[in-house]
């Protein structure tokens, strides 16, 4: 094992800053502008939830169209914030989100990078055939497929906890594993560690085989300390869905312990639409996202940069 | 390693077998036991709605407290997610023995399958709202607490300066005057809009709000007679009239294309001179304005029309405790449970005991203006099991004419997708 820890790989490596010729001072500053231009553009709705988050209805449509809707003036509370937590269980709603966002991620990279290993590193027939059929279920939208999935899910068969035994039970309907389950294979998670796999030299391997390493312990050893990137862009893309589904828990979900934070924010779309409330809710539900963006953000742009996957 | 491996999974596999075993011996009774009631599951789209849910607890509580045979559960769901819900719990074989339906839907869901008729005694109903019954071949289906009316506010203020005369329900607009009323509130040059028809709105709100304005001018969204078919009355003069007249207010400046997101909001925040909504919206344009007035909507020629039905309790037809459900939907069917849900939502109770009961809606009080409007002017949706498809239609249909396409030609589409949609239906019978 040795042998690989000296090994960097070179579509990740990053090019020494000190080599790189400086533009001149004119177009940096341009560059800056363009780019502080485009970050301010981006930022706006966010920071209009977060200012109108803090405001009373009505003050929040007052203010729109001029500076004051990005501003925290005014009527300026967080009666909005108590408002959310009297009017829905925010704090289960994050759980259930937190929960089935954190075991797909993990069984998702688990089960696709393993996938994607079996087809760039073994030799087997028929795994280009295999590669392709899997790329091919890209083209297919989940809603043509929620219908059929919903019939199959609600006939499987469930092991539910009955006191100190257990019993056996028709349907995955209002579980946390009906959340999850369909939604740990990925085709374009497999697809990007393939991709990112395919840029790992063989020699590694081929090093590993002659001290004795079998397949998972090159996957587990070699390859996957290797991917930091891919591993932190699968995370960040299976999570992003995942935290965002809808339609899905929607269907198969009636036990409001067991709704994840999308479906509770239609709890606030009333005939009166309490919007400051919304504004509160999608402020909080955001958090975690940014959070996590912004802990991955280098290995993911990284990724993204090197994958040559535009998202 | 693998060896060992491969013997705990095997042990464990066995364990847990054993344990299934077991538990499926045990679990083959744990049914409801000699003594124990019957639980009987209710569904609403209440969630998030204190008011609303509150009352509906309450009346499940008084109920399983009046009995010992039967145990009603509430499940709740956001009133937005609440139709896709149902409708996959059918798709997979698990709805409950209770649901609220909105009301156009009553008739999709009873020819789909979803709901049969709730098979109570003809008195129950006496008194009530008929907007408020969902009723298909003369048999209900489905019977609701409270309704929803549809209205304008303004401001006295406004129209004195404006020079325009207060309608009432007995001497509402005429189209004509309301025109002319619209010319001089634009005039006073205060407002972005003279009228906000909420334009902004999307779904169900479009033929909701805009439908009883065509049936003003005497057209329809489907034919009545046999709810066979759109034509000639989706696509006839009167239909064009109403077509025309509702994009002239955008051309002619007094209406926006597309109003803000909450066009109550705008009112109140002085964006237009007046609102078109409904009754929901009572307590934040009176808390915004003391002089503020709820006029009736305008006759353009077939008299004031409002859009009637709102949320109804149905009984499914895979329900196991019908006998239970029913016991339920007749307990709930009470006129102290009219008078806490008009309380709790401020909504127009559904029958007129409970009405003259709550000080707002009884004669003289703020807010009998509502259900004089329900009461005289309410038209309900077609109650035919295209309603889905009519509405999905009429929806696109406004929105085209807004957008300034042809009338004639998007009201001639309209009708001919509509009977497209009824003939590939079997005409929807049952």
């Amino acid at each position: 094992m040795t042998a690989t820890e000296a090994l960097v790989l070179p579509d990740v490596d990053t090019p020494d800053r000190a080599t790189r010729s400086r533009p001149p001072a004119r177009r940096r500053v341009g560059i800056t502008v363009v780019r502080g231009a485009l970050a301010v553009f981006f930022a706006l709705p966010i920071v209009f939830m977060l200012i109108s988050s803090l405001k009373p209805d009505l003050q929040i449509f007052a203010d729109l169209g001029s500076w004051r809707a990005l501003a925290p003036v005014g009527d300026v509370s967080l009666d909005n914030y108590t408002g959310v937590f009297d009017r829905v269980p925010f704090w289960q709603f994050l759980l259930n989100s937190v929960v089935i966002s954190c075991a797909t991620v993990v069984l998702g990279v688990l089960i696709n990078s393993m996938a994607a290993f079996a087809l760039s590193r073994l030799r087997w027939r028929g795994r280009g055939f295999v590669l392709t059929v899997i790329l091919a279920t890209l083209i297919v939208p989940f809603e043509t497929l929620a219908l059929p999935l919903l019939w199959w899910v609600n006939k499987l068969p469930a092991l539910e906890a009955d006191g100190f035994s257990l019993a056996f039970t028709q349907g995955w309907l209002n579980t946390y594993h009906v959340q999850i389950v369909p939604f740990i294979a990925n085709a374009f998670s497999v697809y990007l560690f393939y991709q990112f796999f395919s840029s790992i030299p063989r020699e590694l391997d081929e090093a590993a085989r002659v001290d004795g390493a079998g397949w998972f312990t090159i996957y587990s050893r070699i390859v996957m300390p290797l991917s930091g990137p891919a591993i932190a862009t699968v995370s960040i893309l299976t999570f992003l869905p995942a935290w965002n589904s809808y339609l899905w828990p929607l269907m198969v979900i009636q036990s409001e312990e067991l709704r994840p934070v999308m479906v509770g924010l239609q709890y606030f779309f009333q005939l009166n639409v309490s919007w400051g409330q919304v504004m509160a809710y999608s402020s909080l539900i955001t958090v975690p996202v940014v959070a996590l963006f912004i802990a991955f953000q280098r290995s993911f742009i990284n990724s993204i940069a090197s994958s040559g996957v535009k998202g | 390693m693998s060896r060992k491996i491969g013997r705990i999974v095997a042990a464990s596999l066995a364990t847990l077998a054993v344990a299934a075993t077991a538990g499926c011996v045990a679990g083959g009774g744990s049914g409801d036991g000699a003594g124990s009631s019957s639980t009987i599951e209710l569904w609403t789209h209440a969630g998030g709605n204190e008011a609303e849910l509150g009352v509906i607890t309450t009346i499940v509580e008084d109920f399983n407290a009046s009995q010992d045979e039967y145990t009603v559960e509430v499940t709740d769901f956001p009133q937005d997610a609440y139709n896709d819900a149902v409708v996959a719990a059918a798709t997979a074989g698990d709805l409950p023995c209770i649901v609220d339906i909105d009301g156009p839907n009553v008739a999709n869901w009873a020819w789909a399958g979803y709901i049969q008729p709730l098979g109570l005694p003809e008195e129950t109903y006496d008194g009530q709202l008929p907007g408020t019954l969902g009723v298909i071949d003369d048999e209900v289906y489905a019977y609701g607490f409270f309704d929803v009316a549809l209205a304008m506010f303004s401001r006295e203020s406004t129209l004195n300066d404006a020079g325009v005369r207060i309608p009432t329900v007995d001497d509402p607009w005429t189209g004509d005057e309301f025109d002319e009323a619209l010319a001089k509130i634009d005039g006073l040059g205060r407002y972005d809009q003279a009228v906000d028809f909420g334009t902004g709105g999307g779904g169900e709100w479009i033929p909701y709000a805009y439908s009883p304005l065509l049936q003003s001018f005497g057209g329809d969204l489907i034919d009545r007679s046999t709810f066979e078919t759109a034509d000639g009355a989706l696509n006839g003069p009167e239909a064009l009239e109403w077509a025309q007249w509702f994009r002239g207010l955008v051309d002619s400046g007094y209406m926006a294309q597309t109003s803000g997101e909450d066009a109550t909001a705008d009112f109140v925040n002085g964006t237009s001179g007046i609102l078109y909504t409904g009754n929901w919206a009572d307590a934040t344009v009176r808390d915004a304005f003391d002089d503020a007035v709820v006029l009736p909507p305008p006759n353009f020629g077939d008299g004031p029309k409002i859009g009637a039905g709102s949320w109804q309790w149905g009984l499914t037809t895979g329900c196991d405790e019908v006998d239970g459900a029913r016991a339920y939907l007749e307990f709930a069917h009470d006129t102290k449970y009219f008078v806490e849900y008009g309380e709790a939502t401020g909504l127009i109770p559904a029958t007129l005991d409970a009405a003259e009961e709550i000080p707002a809606f009884a004669e003289g009080g703020d807010s009998r203006i509502y259900l004089e409007l329900a009461n005289q002017f309410a038209v309900v949706r077609p109650e035919t099991a295209a309603y889905p498809f009519i509405s999905s239609v009429f929806q696109k249909a406004t929105q085209d004419i807004l957008s300034g396409g042809d009338p004639q030609a998007i009201l001639d589409k309209a009708v001919s997708d509509i009977d497209r949609d009824i003939e590939q239906n079997g005409g929807y019978t049952f």
